[in-house]
This record gives C-alpha cells, sequence and structure tokens, in this order.
C-alpha cells in the first residue's frame, strides 16, 4: 500500500520554480561587478566628465583662452574672496586670470582638450600597435621570437631620456611642416605611442597563445576560416578585456607623460596651453599665486587617479573568476 | 645558476649594442648642427677643419665605432690609471698608465683623445662622475626610504586585508602612483619652504659638510626631494608587497604553520614574508634604473645638479655626445638591473631552474 498523498514525484526537484529566464548578456553582468568597485565608478564618472567638459565647455564659456586682458590681470579666483575681501576677484573671471590677463577657467578648458586629446590619440596609437605585435607574435609562429625580442628591446630602452631627446631633436621640421601645435601634436602622440606599446603585446602575446590552442579556433580552422578572419572574428573579441585594461593604463601613462614633456619645457608652443605647460609656467610665481599650480596639477592627478581606478575596477569586472563574488 | 648568468650577462651585449644604435641614429636623423653656432666670418675652410676636427666628416658608421671604443675601451682605462693614481681604495698599486699613448712627433707618452662634450669642451665622463654623487645621494637615499615605508604598509594591509588600513593603504597608493612629481614637487615646496619656513626649496649641490649644523642643513635640504620620489617608490612598493602577501596567506603551507601552533608572528614575519619578498625584491631590483630616469623631473624641480639635469641642459644646448653618452648609461643600467632581477629570482627560488 502506498500513500499517493505523499508520494513524491521524482521530477519536481528537477522542475524550476520559476519560468526560465533569457540568457543574461555578459556585458551586463560585467557591469553589475564594475557598479560594485565604488572607486571605479568615481573614476569613470571622473573621466567623463573631464572629457565632456573640454569637449562642450568651449561652447559653454565662450571666453577665448587667448585673449589679453591686461587691465585684469592677476585676478584671483572666486572662492578667495571667502576669507580675503580685499583680495582682486571678479565675478566674471571665476578662476581668475594669469599674468597676462588670459582668463584661467578657459586655459583650463583648452588645455584640458590638449591633454585628453593628446592622451587619446596615444593610447589608441600604442594600443593598435601593441595588439598588433601581440596578435601576430601570438598567432605566427614564425614571427614570434623576432617580436618578442624586439619587444624585450624596446623595454629596456630607457623611455622619458629618450623621449627627451626625440622631441626636443625633432621639433624644428615637423613645426616647420605641420605648423607648431600640430607638428607638436604629432611628435608628442607618435612619440609616447612608440613607446609605450610593449606592455600591452606581451599581454596580449600571451592570451593569444593559450586561446590559439582551444577547440574553437580549430573548429574554425577546419571549416576553411583564413588567417586573419580567424583573427578578426574569434581572436580578437576574446582578449578586448586585457586590451581595455591596459587601455587604461596607457592613458594615464600618456596624460602624465604629455605633462612631463611640457613641464620640462619640450612640448606645446608658448602661447598653447596644456595642464603640464600651465602648470610649469605658474611654478615661479606659486608663492603668491598657488591657485594656479593647484589647478593644473589637481587637474592632472584627479584625470589619472580616476583613469586608474577604472582600469582597477575593469579588470575585476571583467575577470569571470571574480566576477559575482 | 653561474652559466645562466654568464649565458644572460652574453646576451644583453646584444642587447646594449642595439639600443645603442638607436640612441645613435635618432642623434644621427636629428637635425641641428654643432657649428651653428661658430660665427659667419669664419672662412668656410677654416669652418671644414673644426668639423673635421670634431669628427664629423667621417662617415656615420665610423663614427658610431669611434664612439664605441671611446665608450667602452679608452674611458675604463682612464678610470683604471685614476683608481691606481688617485683613489683611496687602490691608490697603494702601481701607476698605470693605460689610458697614454705614445706620440712619435712629441716623443713622450700623451693622453689619448676622449670623448669631448661640445658645451663645456672637457671630457664627458670627467662631468658625469662629478654629477653622479648628487643623484646616488638622492635618488638613492629616496629609493632606500620608500622601501623601508612601504614594506611594513604593504605587510600590515595584506595581513587586515579589507580592514580600515587597507582601505586607506590602498587609497593613499593609488594616490602616491596618480600624483606626478612635478606636482607633489611644486606642491611641497609651497607648503612646508614658502607656507612654513621649515625646509629650503633649492637643493645646494655646494654644501659642505663638516659639523653638525651643516650635516643638519644638508639634512633639512635633502628632505623635500626625497620625498617626492620616495612618495613614488612607496606606492608603487606597497602595492606589489600586499599583493604578493595577500596570495601567500591564504597558501596551505600558512595553515600548516599555525596549527603546528606557530606563534602568529613567527607565522606573518617569518614563514609568510620570506616567501612573499621573492617577486618584491624583483621589483625593487627592475625599478632602480627608473627611479634615475624619474628623476629627471625631480632633480629640475628642486635644482639638484645631478645627472639628469646634466641631460636636460645637454639636450638645450644641442650637445650631442654629452645626449648620447648619458642616455646610454641609463640603457646600461635597465640592463644591467633587468639582469640582477633575473639571477636574484633564480637565486632567492630555488623552485626556478633556468637550466
Amino acid at each position: 500500500m502506498t500513500d499517493t498523498a505523499n508520494e513524491i514525484d521524482p521530477y519536481a526537484a528537477l522542475q524550476d520554480k520559476e519560468p526560465a529566464k533569457p540568457p543574461r548578456n555578459q556585458w551586463l553582468d560585467v557591469w553589475d561587478q564594475f557598479k560594485k568597485h565604488k572607486g571605479a565608478v568615481f573614476g569613470g564618472g571622473f573621466l567623463v566628465f573631464i572629457t565632456l567638459a573640454v569637449l562642450l565647455g568651449p561652447y559653454l564659456w565662450t571666453v577665448d583662452a587667448q585673449k589679453l586682458d591686461i587691465r585684469n590681470k592677476n585676478v584671483r579666483p572666486i572662492w578667495i574672496a571667502v576669507w580675503d575681501g580685499g583680495a582682486k576677484t571678479l565675478w566674471h573671471r571665476p578662476f581668475g586670470t594669469d599674468n597676462l590677463g588670459r582668463d584661467l577657467l578657459a586655459q583650463m578648458i583648452a588645455g584640458g582638450r590638449a591633454s585628453m586629446a593628446v592622451g587619446w590619440t596615444a593610447m589608441l596609437l600604442s594600443l593598435s600597435i601593441g595588439t598588433g605585435v601581440g596578435v601576430a607574435a601570438g598567432y605566427f609562429k614564425r614571427l614570434d621570437g623576432l617580436l618578442m625580442r624586439l619587444t624585450d628591446l624596446f623595454l629596456s630602452l630607457p623611455i622619458l631620456p629618450l623621449l627627451l631627446v626625440a622631441v626636443t631633436l625633432f621639433r624644428q621640421p615637423l613645426r616647420a611642416n605641420f605648423g607648431p601645435e600640430g607638428g607638436m601634436f604629432i611628435l608628442i602622440v607618435v612619440v609616447v605611442g612608440l613607446t609605450s606599446w610593449m606592455q600591452t603585446a606581451r599581454i596580449v602575446r600571451g592570451e593569444i597563445l593559450a586561446l590559439k590552442e582551444r577547440e574553437f579556433i580549430l573548429a574554425a580552422r577546419s571549416i576553411g576560416t583564413t588567417s586573419g578572419a580567424i583573427i578578426r572574428r574569434h581572436l580578437l573579441p576574446n582578449v578586448i578585456s586585457p586590451i581595455m585594461v591596459s587601455a587604461t593604463l596607457g592613458l594615464a601613462v600618456a596624460i602624465i607623460t604629455e605633462s612631463a614633456l611640457s613641464f620640462l619645457g619640450v612640448g606645446f608652443p608658448s602661447d598653447f596651453p596644456t595642464w603640464g605647460k600651465m602648470l610649469a609656467d605658474a611654478v615661479p610665481r606659486m608663492e603668491e599665486y598657488p591657485e594656479r599650480v593647484l589647478l593644473p596639477g589637481i587637474a592632472i592627478s584627479l584625470t589619472v587617479l580616476g583613469v586608474n581606478y577604472l582600469g582597477d575596477g575593469l579588470r575585476d569586472a571583467l575577470d569571470p573568476r571574480i566576477r559575482g563574488r | 645558476m653561474l652559466t645562466f648568468t654568464i649565458r644572460r650577462l652574453i646576451t644583453s651585449i646584444p642587447t646594449l649594442l642595439f639600443i645603442s644604435i638607436v640612441i645613435f641614429g635618432l642623434l644621427q636623423l636629428a637635425p641641428g648642427d654643432p657649428m651653428a653656432q661658430v660665427p659667419l666670418t669664419v672662412p668656410p675652410e677654416v669652418k671644414q677643419k673644426m668639423r673635421e676636427a670634431l669628427g664629423l666628416g667621417a662617415p656615420v658608421h665610423i663614427q658610431y665605432l669611434k664612439w664605441l671604443n671611446q665608450f667602452f675601451i679608452v674611458e675604463p682605462q682612464f678610470l683604471i690609471d685614476w683608481m691606481t693614481r688617485d683613489s683611496f681604495l687602490f691608490g697603494w698599486l702601481p701607476d698605470t698608465q693605460f689610458s697614454m699613448v705614445y706620440d712619435s712627433e712629441l716623443e713622450k707618452l700623451v693622453p689619448q683623445q676622449r670623448n669631448i662634450s661640445w658645451q663645456t669642451r672637457s671630457p664627458i665622463m670627467d662631468i658625469v662622475i662629478q654629477r653622479i654623487p648628487q643623484t646616488l645621494w638622492v635618488v638613492g637615499l629616496a629609493y632606500i626610504v620608500g622601501i623601508l615605508i612601504a614594506l611594513p604598509i604593504g605587510i600590515y594591509s595584506a595581513y587586515r586585508h579589507y580592514s580600515v588600513f587597507d582601505q586607506a593603504g590602498t587609497f593613499i597608493t593609488m594616490v602616491g602612483f596618480s600624483i606626478p612629481p612635478f606636482f607633489t614637487g611644486p606642491l611641497l615646496i609651497v607648503i612646508f619652504s614658502v607656507t612654513l619656513g621649515w625646509l629650503p626649496s633649492i637643493y645646494d649641490t655646494t654644501h659642505v659638510v663638516n659639523d653638525w649644523a651643516s650635516f643638519k642643513y644638508q639634512l633639512s635640504q635633502m628632505i623635500l626631494p626625497v620625498m617626492v620620489l620616495a612618495l613614488q617608490t612607496t606606492a608603487q612598493i606597497s602595492r606589489y608587497m600586499r599583493a604578493s602577501m595577500l596570495d601567500n596567506l591564504s597558501q596551505d603551507y600558512v595553515r600548516t604553520a599555525r596549527a603546528k601552533g606557530l606563534k602568529e608572528g613567527v607565522v606573518v614575519m617569518v614563514h609568510v614574508l620570506r616567501n612573499s619578498m621573492i617577486p618584491v625584491i624583483t621589483v625593487i631590483a627592475l625599478g632602480v634604473p627608473s627611479i634615475f630616469g624619474g628623476a629627471i623631473i625631480t632633480e629640475n624641480v628642486f635644482g639638484v645638479n645631478g645627472i639628469g639635469q646634466l641631460l636636460i641642459t645637454a639636450l638645450f644646448a644641442n650637445d650631442i655626445p654629452m645626449v648620447m653618452t648619458i642616455t646610454f648609461i641609463f640603457a646600461i643600467m635597465i640592463v644591467v638591473f633587468n639582469l640582477v632581477a633575473d639571477v636574484l629570482y633564480g637565486v632567492l627560488d630555488p623552485r626556478i631552474r633556468y637550466d
């Protein structure tokens, strides 16, 4: 005699209690993990804010950064008036002016534009060189030894001295050909890009070497996919996460390098503001006007800090072993 | 291990040659004429003679080989001669005369031609050797201070993972990692020498230490540059230290050590620390050359007339032999410390077998 009421349905345990959900997008998981890292969210937010500010800033704050207003020179920022009523402040010059009466807010925006443009372009250049070298070395066995030797050699070059040498020596001809600002932009971007691709190349090569042996690549090859298509369709999408992480590092390095070059006086021409240049110009008079050092310095530091935090968060979010913890 | 070291030493020769070719080629491609400053009234044939005297008339490969010869053969000979003649350590040895050659016209021994700076018209190595002590004092001390601060921070934040100390430490190292030295330098000057007036803002290299007061002044002028450089070192090394400690703290041997009743201090400071120091020591060795490169900016900010400042002034003065030599010295340091890191790794970690 069996009690049918108490009989356990053997299949009930295997049935889902709720209707099956559609599979979640991988990038939604990444986003969920990314949101948990507070520093990364702040960093990413600050990077977006700075990028928007330098892109849209000139339309909102229409003062010309180059316009000399010698009567209103050395105006202090507006917040100085809070504790020092006698300071020379003007409401239409919220960040104050420099020793030639140029508006500092407009200069900050213009300088940020230059710094971010150099940073993004140099990062993209170094990323494409690094990915190219890494993929070629990882995928084609014949090129591996040669390319990795080359990477090691580049890694043992003294980067900052070489950058200084290259920028000082090639300044004149490039300026003559592309104009003072264009020439300098090309020079700095190329020089920074050419000297910072090595880490990306190493990481990408390592990933490609491991991926190449997997079954889906074998499957792709067995149906006659060409090498180019395998790289484009199957390998590159799988190495996107280390590339993104090294992109953030590259952006930070590029911004700092450009500022350092400007600081040492080998960067952009003197009437073209960048953050590093503004900082360098303000150093001799920083006792009287500390804000002129602080504003660009804080802008550089916060941007780099934000980018570094973003990289940290991305590394955690893109690593499936950490995700979900 | 010895065979590995020798093999690495031999393979580093082509690396150094490649680097020297890159630097030489870069300087060759560059526009800029050392004769540009010569007045126009100097007749062209005299100019031609000056050009040949500077070695500019020769083909490129001859110039390169001559430079190599002077850097690797002539200069060490001068160094050996100097050591046996004047130095404290080897002065008792008989005086060597490697650097002298017999001149048949004058019929006596004369010093060999050395690599000359276009800027000061004196041998480059002499100037470099004059500048190195300043750099070594400031940069070397900063590196040691940075390491001494970084290691305890790294150890403690890993041991108290996710504690307030760990969070604060991680944040501060991230900040130290992100703020460039050309901002921290002026910032510290504003705070400590302008506002508070405690420390001098410029490093006085002519200062002579001969009594207690001058020693105190020397210390006080070194604090700011050392702080700036040490912040960078601390940030980098404490991150590595923390990561490496975290890796090791979750290992099985730690549980075993605790289970057999060892004191917590012994477990952490002896068992875990020794294992986690292995990667950190290689990072420390690898960081030495980069800190010299980074010191270019700090030396510039504080007016330390070390080797980095020498490079900058030589660059602006278009003094190509000097730039070439200093850049190559930096390259040699990178290659040598890469080698040191590899060898140390093998020595410290018995699991690593290179052969």
